[in-house]
């Protein structure tokens, strides 16, 4: 079958979904516990470590972008830091994207996390506790599986934004085709190269998975018939 | 009531709005019942028992366990006391079928014959046909007694219920109170209750514990804190008397048990309970009359003589409460002030108490 996409095109799509994948899978081990903490806690800190893990859905992603770069690179904190381990510089490679879409979509995967958590309440891990449970057994037995629809809303979102990104990955991944170039950067190059079919059938595959993937969440939330005592 | 294996509790709690004080010895068998207004901190004491919550100077004993002591720096964490919680409402794991619910505290908690207590609870508690429903398909009963099995399968030196049937409807509340009473007759767990329902106290009470604002009013054996005329546990409509006795006769043409207590006997309606089985009879104030002399045709069946105690103003002026001795037992009666006056009554006065309704309520 001839299809009409070129090995680029399908190079950004390979390399898109395993950013997405890799990127879920952090995500998600990265925000349960910092999610279970911000539900949980009275600390002072409570508000500024809120405050700075939505900080990515406000800002500009060519400002989160710059920011990240700049300590990526050679002379940053954190390229400074890398290279001390023996990783070299992130910047411009798929490591860095990785980070980068990590930070950028940290507020997708901690907020239905953390909502699930809260609307829990307290009483099932006292429960929990009053049948013997220790507090990190209650976690994995109760807390987490009575998240569960959080947790795939979580998953669904950190996904679906991750292949969407566009500003964060031309800000720090520079476009490498093979290496670097996401299906959103793809489109982008097929627009400037006037290659409008090329671009149609990447844009139109978004716009279907987009679809596809808000139909599913929004058929998970349908609320569960329940019978009140 | 004292005893080396019984409850202590000794605690100072306070908050901007709120002061609980209390130190509290109570027994080691039986209902123990928590009663008071909405705000009396029943709860925060149970919760303070079970660990729930943590109040800066408090003395916990259970037996030989001690799970609080502040002066020692010794807290032990809710999941490592040996105790059973029932809340409220009832807090079953959503995500887990009910067979999995019971079987939750049983899997962390293994102790000799556990499995087969939690048989018997699920049989004694009729649970047995639900074991593969999710809790969301359960009625609100349902569900209660489903808690009820959890909490019991870890085999508790305590069980906590914190007003297990308020939630419920009449209909649901008369379905669970007999497996309340059963499981305090058969599984021998002590049991410490919270309710603020006069019926529940007079059905399941062994020991009372009257709160208020925080403090206790009044604590003892449920029998005589509630003959009580000082601080009355229960007032106006709910006020009267517990009386244990035994089934000593049945009259089988008029439908009626004569119960024999100590201070006399009383004919009520045959409910069925053989000869000599043990029963419980709540006599309420406002069902006494008393005169001077032994009645005479009248239509009530129950007379017993005995002695005023003491006569103290009830909430309504024209009202008083009478305190009478029978024998061994206390009736409280409910009388007019006009006609403590036209019989002449005083505390020391011989009397008959006429008893138009006993109630049997277990």
């Amino acid at each position: 079958m001839n299809l009409p996409l070129n090995k680029e095109a399908w190079d950004a799509i390979g390399l898109t979904l395993e950013l997405a994948a890799c990127a879920t899978l952090i995500l998600l081990i990265v925000a349960t516990p910092l999610a279970w903490w911000l539900s949980q806690t009275r600390s002072k800190w409570r508000a500024p470590v809120a405050a700075l893990a939505t900080l990515p859905l406000v800002l500009p992603p060519s400002v989160l972008g710059f920011y990240l770069l700049v300590a990526m690179g050679p002379h940053g904190p954190l390229g400074q830091l890398t290279q001390a381990l023996g990783w070299g510089v992130l910047s411009f490679t798929f490591s860095g994207l990785l980070l980068g879409s990590v930070i950028f979509s940290l507020p997708f995967a901690v907020q239905p996390i953390q909502n699930a958590f809260e609307s829990m309440g307290v009483r099932p891990m006292e429960v929990a506790s009053t049948l013997r449970a220790s507090p990190l057994d209650a976690f994995f037995t109760v807390a987490l599986p009575m998240a569960r629809p959080g947790l795939l809303t979580a998953a669904i979102l950190s996904f679906s934004h991750t292949v969407g990104e566009f500003g964060v990955v031309l800000m720090i991944g520079g476009n490498i085709p093979g290496k670097t170039r996401v299906v959103s950067t793809q489109i982008y190059g097929h627009v400037e190269a006037l290659e409008y079919a090329q671009a149609h059938w990447l844009a139109g595959g978004m716009l279907v998975f987009s679809f596809a993937v808000l139909l599913a969440l929004s058929m998970l939330r349908q609320p569960v018939r329940r019978v009140l005592p | 009531m004292s005893s080396a294996d019984g409850l202590r509790i000794r605690l100072h709690w306070a908050r901007s709005d709120f002061e609980l004080h209390v130190d509290l010895d109570l027994p080691a068998k039986g209902i123990t019942v928590l009663y008071g207004a909405s705000g009396s901190g029943k709860t925060t004491l149970m919760r303070c028992v079970a660990g729930l919550e943590r109040p800066a100077n408090a003395w916990v004993r259970v037996g030989q366990d001690l799970w609080q002591d502040d002066a020692q720096g010794i807290f032990v964490p809710t999941w490592q006391r040996d105790l059973g919680y029932v809340f409220q409402e009832a807090s079953l794991f959503e995500h887990l079928n009910v067979q999995k619910n019971v079987a939750y505290g049983l899997k962390r908690s293994p102790k000799q014959g556990a499995t087969e207590a939690l048989a018997a609870a699920i049989e004694l508690l009729g649970i047995g046909h639900l074991m593969h429903r999710q809790p969301a398909s359960l009625s609100g009963g349902e569900r209660q007694r489903v808690a009820m099995a959890r909490a019991w399968a870890t085999q508790p030196r305590l069980l906590l219920l914190d007003e297990p049937l308020a939630a419920l409807d009449l209909a649901r509340r008369q379905e669970i109170l007999p497996w309340l009473e059963k499981m305090r007759d058969e599984l021998r767990v002590p049991m410490l209750y919270i309710t603020h329902s006069a019926d529940e106290v007079a059905r399941l009470a062994d020991a009372l514990v009257v709160l208020e604002n925080g403090s206790v009013k009044a604590c003892g054996a449920a029998q005589d804190v509630l003959a009580r005329l000082e601080s009355p546990a229960l007032v106006g409509e709910d006020a009267g008397v517990l009386l244990h006795g035994t089934v000593v006769q049945r009259d089988a043409q008029w439908h009626l048990a004569q119960v024999e207590f100590p201070g006399g006997c009383l004919w009520v309606r045959d409910l069925g309970r053989a000869l000599g089985q043990r029963v419980r009879l709540r006599v309420l104030a406002r069902d006494i009359s008393i005169s001077s002399d032994e009645p005479q045709d009248t239509s009530i069946q129950n007379h017993l003589q005995g002695t005023i105690e003491a006569i103290v103003a009830d909430a309504h002026p024209s009202q008083a409460m009478v305190r009478i001795r029978s024998g061994e037992s206390i009736l409280l009666a409910r009388v007019t002030q006009r006609s403590l006056s036209a019989l002449n009554l005083a505390t020391g006065a011989a009397v008959w108490a006429h008893i138009k309704t006993v109630a049997v309520i277990a």
